[in-house]
């Protein structure tokens, strides 16, 4: 098992060298970040000065060796256009979308499945077909559309919630949140609405999925044979089955809603990371780019190999696959 | 050993009518494809339906901007969607812009499916070395959100319909390989392949032409979603201004432009080509759920 953990933590390493030399090369392929540094007035020799203090008239292998060195001691890097340290930077953002995120992640989980279980429970029903519909629509329209509408809908014709901005917020051990004032409450509505309808789908689909293909089995037939009600039968079996790959599924989708959340942010101009690499790639910002794209990449390094270890150590199968792989490889 | 299936009733029919019978018993489906037809007609005969080209700068007239549906232009011809920022009457615009989203979405699903479907088949039918490392690359791929890399890509690759494509591809190509790969290997270990196999035919041969086509239902499935997934990803990329260019608009950019007349009430310049866009991909996804439960064997009545 150890080694396994530590196999898996050596590839970790190599995928994230591999990624950040193709992000790197990748970001700094992007326009000529000179122009944002300076305005284009400025004599020729300022500007070379600038150049110079930036390393640009380097190779580009040299400005990636600099670039690793650095990250090395933990710095990625000061940011063109808020010229502050890029970590602190995206760490002062991070707690917005954060909180837009769980918000949106918890709440579709908790209308989501139980929906979905009643859509696979009775697939004929007209309530289970209105679910479905409404599902097929937060999967296929795009997100900034549905944030669009309802801004149309509860900003311009109702008036009833605002349109962007984060509200109130009060300071917890020095982060800023919104979700503990009443304003900031109102102002989280509408982009955590946007954000969750499409996992809200997902969790329907999955869970009447499931549902579906289970209450086919000799489990829910034994169940049923063994006089339980529907409802315990539910709640029981069927409930417990399909939660193994929800609960999957609802740790990778935590991540990808953070990739989703660049949609939402901008529409509600919701100061978020997700705002902040659009602005970024706007602006031509690399350091915030280059940033950005490896926090995120590593997340989704842990993510995936949390998940991996977690499986191997939770089921027995895919242990022994393992061990027979090794001695497939000897024999070979 | 598999014992010889029992022979359905439906035997006697070919398997293409036996589909289409079971596709007609749903009514939704039905006027989903139909509508979806539909749209492609209006898409392709947009230059002929149409009173302007939006396109073309010079024949747009500023004082006809931000018109409200109904109003009669300069030009002679009334803009029944109304008019944009820039003069282009809407209705053009949304169908030119449809244009735009079907070419984009079925070019990118097409290539994705290709390189996909040959990569996956090649790992799943070759094992060894080369499937460990395509599979290693498209694993760690998926692992990534597929707007995050287009969004990457899109804003390295610059404006312009085929640096979208490319960048659509590159981010869902890796759901076709690593479909096709998990088919791949369950034909693999069937006795028609290796029968196949210890004919003189060529290794190539049998993996595309006898394997490949066992692989294609659940490939079709996939295809179906993902060409609804880059239309809707061509709009996003659009909409946050690292799509097409600001010279041809798709839907995407033009939902984007009216984004800020929507606050002051000018609805038409945002929601017309929205509820164009919604109409395309919503009906492409209901045809593609039908497919897909009829392909599904563990849904077989």
């Amino acid at each position: 098992m150890l080694a396994f953990i530590l196999q898996r933590l050596m590839q970790a390493f190599v995928v994230m060298m591999v990624i950040s030399a193709l992000v790197f090369t990748g970001v700094y392929a992007v326009g000529n970040p000179i122009d944002v540094l300076i305005s284009p007035d400025v004599t020729q020799q300022i500007r070379e000065q600038t150049i110079k203090a930036y390393g640009f008239d380097q190779p580009l292998w040299r400005q990636y060796l600099t670039f690793l060195q650095r990250l090395a001691t933990g710095d990625f890097g000061r940011s063109f256009v808020y010229n502050m340290p890029v970590l602190s930077l995206i760490l002062s953002r991070l707690p917005a979308t954060l909180e837009i995120t769980l918000a949106a992640v918890l709440g579709a989980t908790f209308i989501g499945v139980p929906l979905g279980i009643y859509a696979g429970y009775a697939p004929d029903s007209f309530a289970a077909k209105f679910i479905m519909t409404v599902s097929v629509l937060g999967f296929s329209v795009p997100t900034f559309w549905i944030g669009l509408l309802l801004i149309f809908t509860f900003a311009v014709n109702l008036g009833v919630l605002p349109a962007g901005g984060r509200g109130d917020t009060v300071s917890v051990l020095g982060v800023e949140w919104s979700f503990l004032t009443l304003n900031g409450l109102t102002h989280m509505f509408l982009p955590s609405l946007n954000l969750a309808l499409f996992k809200l789908s997902l969790m329907i689909r999955l869970s009447r999925a499931g549902t579906r293909e289970i209450m086919l089995t000799d489990t829910v037939r034994f169940a049923r044979a063994s006089g339980q009600s529907e409802a315990t039968i539910l709640r029981q079996h069927v409930l417990r089955l399909i939660a193994i790959p929800l609960v999957t599924v609802f740790g990778l989708e935590f991540g990808s809603t953070l990739a989703f959340a660049v949609v939402t942010e901008t529409i509600f101009s919701w100061p978020g990371v997700g705002k902040l690499i659009i602005d970024s790639i706007s602006t031509l910002d690399r350091p915030v780019m280059v940033a950005y794209l490896m926090l995120v990449a590593l997340l989704f390094i842990i993510i995936n190999m949390t998940v991996d270890i977690a499986y191997v150590a939770l089921d027995p199968r895919l242990r022994a696959r393992k061990t027979d792989r090794k001695t497939d490889a000897k024999t070979a | 050993m598999n014992a010889p299936a029992t022979l359905p009733d439906s035997a006697s029919r070919s398997p293409l009518r036996v589909f289409l019978g079971e596709f007609m018993e749903s009514r939704v489906s039905v006027v989903a494809v139909i509508v979806l037809m539909l749209v492609i007609l209006l898409a392709a005969a947009a230059p002929l339906i149409t009173p302007q080209n939006p396109y073309d700068l010079a024949s747009l007239v500023l004082s006809d901007a931000r018109r409200p549906p109904g109003y009669v232009g300069s030009k002679g011809f009334s803009h029944w969607l109304g008019t944009d920022a820039q003069g282009r009457d809407l209705y053009s615009a949304i169908l030119y812009g449809l244009r735009i989203s079907l070419q984009v979405g079925l070019m990118a699903g097409a290539i994705a499916f290709s390189l996909g479907a040959a990569l996956g088949t090649l790992a799943g039918f070759m094992g060894g070395r080369v499937e460990t490392v395509i599979m290693r690359i498209i694993d760690l791929q998926l692992s990534f959100p597929a707007i995050l890399l287009a969004l990457v890509l899109a804003a390295m690759l610059g404006q312009g319909k085929w640096q979208l494509i490319a960048a659509l591809v590159t981010a869902q190509y890796a759901y076709f390989a690593r479909t096709a790969h998990g088919a791949a290997t369950a034909e693999r270990s069937k006795d028609y392949v290796e029968a196949a196999l210890s004919t003189p035919l060529s290794l190539g041969r049998v993996a595309f032409r006898h394997v490949l086509p066992n692989c294609l239902p659940p490939l079709i499935v996939v295809a179906t979603v993902q060409i609804a997934n880059s239309i809707a990803l061509e709009a996003t990329l659009s909409f946050l201004g690292l799509g097409m260019p600001v010279s041809e608009p798709s839907l995407g950019m033009l939902i984007a432009n009216g984004f800020q007349y929507m606050l002051s009430g000018r609805y038409w310049i945002s929601i017309y080509p929205g509820v164009a866009l919604i109409v395309l991909i919503v009906v492409i996804n209901l045809v593609g759920d039908q497919i897909r439960d009829q392909l599904n064997p563990r849904l077989k009545r």
